[in-house]
């Protein structure tokens, strides 16, 4: 066991993991964030994307020993007073998703390219989630809602 | 998957790591960016006994031009390659090819190190490198070896680095202000493992060819290079004729593999219309950067 301190949504949390433990795996089972949602378990499906230090990673994709002194942003991060944020109201607005499960890792994706990237277009954005797996919806309301985030945010 | 139980080092310099793969050999597995190595554990592909995690040698990451040449560290994350103006200025081929690799989130953990010396024949950086005469710079306790790229590729997922050696960095040469290049591909969807990749890259000297680079991905176990299209590019100006004419000698002797995701038919016809794009995309970007 190899022990590891990092941030997760603003707060420190020590925890003494297996190497090879995934950081998704991490946070749903040691740490109870089960918002970030474990699809396919080999990088394919996005589901469990997370936000570490600024930028989008897959967290099946990486160990939690390796986050150890990253700042790990999850989903719940994005609503820590219940209240929901720019983007996660646009997409609730434009009935973004259907079943749910792709929602987390869909968020997390658009919230990060939406902070570098605030003035994309349909194109970019189409671009920027094709790599997460969405088996209800067809897509169009999910790029319906990220587009609807990226005008709000703009007219302030 | 899970991942299957498997011992972990942590080395923090790199002669650490080397005394590490002397000790382990091929019982270990170097893990970089671990976007394909991950999933390769959790589909019980791969089985070390131990994971020697470079991620914390930061003298393996970063990019520097020296002696007309671009070395790039091994640890170097596919997005500061990505966003590099030293890659975007110096080696056109790479800054072209990036972008098509994975996805964003796969992008920001990958490496330049990690995806060549995993050696997946349908990745795009293996192709920019056979196409540019990368060299690759290696080491272990017994010192250090530069293996040229017609080297360094051995087969599907293998390459010359032997089990006690470390990948340190890749160097590419700088290309000249009147090098045009172009990355070219045909996949499923954006993102995903191209069908026929295809890395193109011309320099104009007076509006003439004088250097002419093909490799493609996707059509053997390991990257091709299309010498015999080359060899008739250079000493001619671009015209259509020209390359259609190098599209027809680039396929006419590959047999690609079939599989679901196309024939053999199928690939050796996206292959010829890839020289035929990639050559015309690369004169362009000659012409613009001239």
């Amino acid at each position: 066991m190899v022990d590891i301190t990092l941030q997760v949504n603003g707060a420190v949390h020590a925890g003494s993991v297996e190497a090879r433990t995934t950081l998704a795996d991490f946070l749903r089972d040691d740490l109870d964030l089960t918002g970030t949602h474990v699809g396919c378990e080999h990088g394919v499906c996005g589901a469990c994307t997370v936000i570490v230090d600024g930028r989008a990673v897959r967290s099946c994709l990486m160990l939690a020993v390796q986050a150890a002194g990253s700042e790990v942003t999850t989903v719940e991060g994005l609503a820590p007073d219940g209240s929901l944020g720019t983007l996660q109201q646009a997409m609730w607005d434009a009935h973004s998703f259907q079943c749910g499960f792709c929602t987390p890792g869909f968020v997390m994706q658009a919230t990060a390219f939406l902070s570098a990237h605030p003035d994309a277009g349909e194109r970019e954005i189409r671009e920027a989630l094709s790599g997460n797996i969405c088996r209800c919806t067809g897509y169009q309301s999910i790029i319906d809602g990220v587009l609807l985030a990226a005008q709000r945010s703009r007219e302030g | 998957m899970k991942l299957p139980y498997v011992e972990y080092e942590a080395p923090v310099t790199v002669a650490e790591a080397v005394d590490l793969l002397a000790e382990y050999q091929d019982e270990a597995s170097v893990l970089a960016g671990g976007q394909s190595l991950i999933p390769l554990l959790a589909l019980r592909l791969a089985r070390p006994a131990v994971l020697i995690d470079i991620n914390g040698l930061r003298e393996l990451s970063g990019i520097s031009v020296t002696d007309g040449q671009v070395a790039i560290g091994a640890t170097t994350r596919e997005y500061m390659a990505e966003e590099s103006e030293t890659v975007a200025g110096t080696v056109p081929l790479l800054a072209a090819a990036l972008p098509l690799i994975g996805h964003e989130a796969i992008r920001s953990r990958g490496t330049i190190g990690g995806s060549l010396a995993h050696g997946d024949p349908a990745a795009e950086l293996p192709a920019v490198a056979r196409a540019l005469d990368a060299e690759f710079l290696v080491r272990s306790t017994s010192g250090d070896r530069v293996v040229p790229a017609a080297e360094w590729f051995e087969g599907y997922l293998a390459t010359s680095r032997r089990g006690d050696e470390i990948l340190v960095e890749v160097r590419f040469p700088v290309a000249g202000p009147d090098t045009g290049a172009a990355f070219e591909e045909v996949a499923r969807r954006h993102g995903d493992f191209a069908i026929v990749g295809l890395a193109a890259q011309l320099t104009l000297t007076d509006g003439v060819i004088s250097d002419a680079r093909l490799a493609f991905s996707g059509l053997a176990d390991v990257p091709v290079r299309a010498v015999d299209a080359e060899e008739l590019l250079v000493g001619e100006r671009p015209s259509t004729e020209l390359f259609e004419e190098a599209a027809r000698l680039a396929t006419a002797g590959i047999e690609p593999p079939a599989d679901l995701h196309g024939s053999s038919e199928y690939r050796k016809k996206i292959a010829a219309t890839l020289v035929r794009r990639g050559l015309r995309a690369a004169a362009d970007s000659a012409h613009e950067r001239q």
